[in-house]
């Protein structure tokens, strides 16, 4: 390189420097290509499935009851069953998995133990969700006798998104700055108040997501809740959660038997009438709505913690 | 006698001629210091003796048998080349590197005047953190209020009223001087404040709790020429109020807010003296060598 400007160097810089640009520019128009190509999948998945869907796709359809009479179907019993699967799937995972990772992230001594624990933890979100289903059905429904029910369903999709909700939990408590600690350990707090007042709260919008993408893949799940023995035609709906009378909340639900929304839809795709199908797709319209708005809070969620957090 | 002004400046690099010339103590504010150098050492109240402290990571020795003692309501600076152990020695004293595992210390630190060993094996580092408060290299006020962040150390402690907790923030965020910047705001977040602000608050919630001693990682090494000057004050005016022990890279830092000066070389202590003697005529060649800039 040379010391002095001249006209030719200063030429030279700015032909580099584009021919650099150029392949900046190149590398963004391969990424929103790619991008786009993913985004499109789904969009025409989306739209094919309300398209084939719309005669259904009404007030009715929520509000009715499974039937041998497709253009009388509907998927009360399965929404409301997915809904309290999914309640109770949170309810369940909620404190286990932020307990286990707390555990793990803060507490675990650096030891053989601690590693095989978490190796084991990240395997078993690799596990295949049938595999699942075979454990809770020895373990739950005949070993511990909860039945066919929605408390047997509850658990075991809670064992499946353990692993997920633990794994990105750890990840969230990790990205609380060690000077954050280091502050609340220098006033003389103790690991618990460092973490109960400190992390937790910090992670909070992390730990949140991590939880709604684990109930995202919960949500859609068939082969666990088939094999626990999820009815595909149930005409009526668990016991209310609400009462009339003190304590105005009741568990018993817990116990009924259940449907899902996608076992509702493997129920109809695998008849042979076509109208049947028509079902299929708006009750596979409504799952990936109720899946996108999952994923839209969990949007909403980090961006709210995060502006109030930035480091 | 030359005058003194520019001093801070030029202490470390022209105290070698001074000291040629015969010239007495360099450092600013010469009056506290002439009267400090005067001042026989049994004079002052012993707060804290490091003896014989060595610390170890793991299976690497970091510090290696220090004696020292850290004087009552006095600064003490400790100097020294990166790496030469100056912040593990600093952390030793809230016991900052039990968070770390595989750390060993040996030898004691002692506290008066209750001599107490503050490194012995059966002491809770909760408890010496209750005595000993820290403020860190860069700011890290909690993502809370203001108030929230100097009302922490108490709420900790178990403090609930809130009017002795209000009284107690106020009188925390004035020691810092930062109460006239923030009294209209205290319920804002401590991120919304500049970066000097920031270490000023931390400064206040260190001071909230009352510490025996107050510890200074590099309090400056993150903020400008004007927010380093406001902290440097606000060390001086500490001073009568609580023991300081602060690391700095800066040497003028360490000439214009400390007492006492410590350097430390390799995990050693190599010289330990009034800083005005230290920097004027260091008895050692290596602390010569680097006062004068030659290394470090």
């Amino acid at each position: 390189m040379q010391a002095t400007t001249t006209a030719e160097s200063i030429s030279r810089i700015r032909s580099d420097v584009n021919r650099r640009k150029f392949l900046d520019q190149v590398f963004v128009m391969v990424g929103l290509l790619v991008m786009f190509a993913a985004l499109l999948v789904l969009a025409i998945l989306f739209i094919d499935l309300v398209q084939k869907g719309a005669p259904r796709l009404n007030l009715d359809f929520l509000t009715q009851f499974p039937s041998r009479k497709a253009e009388r179907a509907g998927i009360l019993s399965a929404w409301v069953g997915t809904s309290l699967i999914m309640l109770t799937t949170a309810v369940i995972t909620m404190p286990i998995g932020v307990a286990a990772a707390i555990y793990l992230e803060e507490y675990a001594p650096k030891n053989w133990v601690t590693a095989i624990i978490e190796i084991n933890v990240t395997n078993l979100a690799g596990v295949p969700s049938i595999i699942y289903g075979l454990l809770a059905l020895g373990l739950f429904v005949y070993q511990f006798n909860l039945g066919q029910s929605i408390l047997t369903a509850g658990l075991t999709l809670s064992l499946l998104i353990l692993p997920i909700v633990i794994v990105a939990t750890r990840e969230a408590l990790r990205a609380v700055p060690r000077p954050i600690r280091e502050a609340a350990y220098a006033l003389g707090a103790t690991r618990w108040e460092v973490t109960a007042h400190h992390v937790l709260p910090y992670s909070m919008g992390g730990i949140l997501t991590g939880m709604i993408i684990g109930l995202s893949r919960a949500i859609g799940e068939t082969a666990p809740l088939i094999t626990i023995g999820a009815l595909s035609f149930i005409a009526f709906l668990p016991e209310s959660p609400f009462k009339g009378e003190f304590p105005f909340l009741s568990i018993a639900w817990l116990k009924d038997a259940f449907t899902a929304m996608p076992i509702q839809m493997f129920n109809w795709v695998s008849r042979p009438d076509p109208k049947f199908q028509v079902n299929a797709a708006a009750a596979g319209a409504i799952l990936l709505g109720m899946t996108l708005l999952m994923n839209g809070i969990a949007i909403w969620l980090r961006y709210r913690f995060r502006k109030r957090i930035n480091w | 006698m030359q005058t003194r002004s520019g001093a801070p400046e030029s202490t470390s690099r022209q105290a070698p001629q001074r000291l040629a010339g015969g010239a007495g103590p360099s450092v600013p504010r010469p009056a506290i210091d002439a009267a400090r150098a005067a001042e026989p050492v049994e004079q002052v109240t012993v707060k804290a003796r490091a003896e014989n402290l060595s610390f170890y990571y793991g299976t690497v020795q970091a510090l290696k048998g220090l004696s020292i003692e850290m004087r009552e309501k006095r600064v003490t600076a400790l100097i020294g080349p990166s790496g030469c152990g100056k912040t593990t020695f600093l952390r030793c004293f809230n016991r900052m590197h039990d968070l770390t595992p595989g750390t060993r210390y040996e030898g004691r630190i002692m506290l008066y005047p209750d001599d107490f060993n503050l490194i012995a094996k059966g002491v809770d580092p909760i408890e010496v953190r209750m005595r000993i408060g820290m403020v860190f290299q860069k700011p890290n006020p909690f993502p809370k209020s203001i108030f929230e962040n100097v009302a922490y150390g108490l709420r900790v402690r178990g403090l609930r009223s809130s009017a002795r907790v209000e009284e107690e923030v106020e009188k925390a965020l004035r020691r810092a001087a930062i109460w006239d910047e923030v009294k209209d705001r205290l319920d804002n977040s401590g991120l919304s404040l500049s970066g000097g602000q920031q270490q000023r608050l931390c400064i206040a919630r260190a001071l909230a709790t009352n510490p025996e001693i107050l510890l200074f990682d590099e309090p400056t090494s993150a903020l400008d020429p004007i927010a380093t000057a406001r902290i440097e004050e606000l060390i001086a005016e500490l001073r009568d109020q609580v023991t300081v022990i602060i690391v700095t890279h800066n040497m003028q830092q360490a000439a214009r807010v400390s007492d006492y000066t410590a350097f430390m070389y390799l995990g050693e202590l190599i010289e330990f003296d009034n800083t005005s003697k230290l920097f004027t005529n260091p008895s050692k060649k290596a602390t010569e060598d680097y006062i004068t800039g030659r290394y470090g």
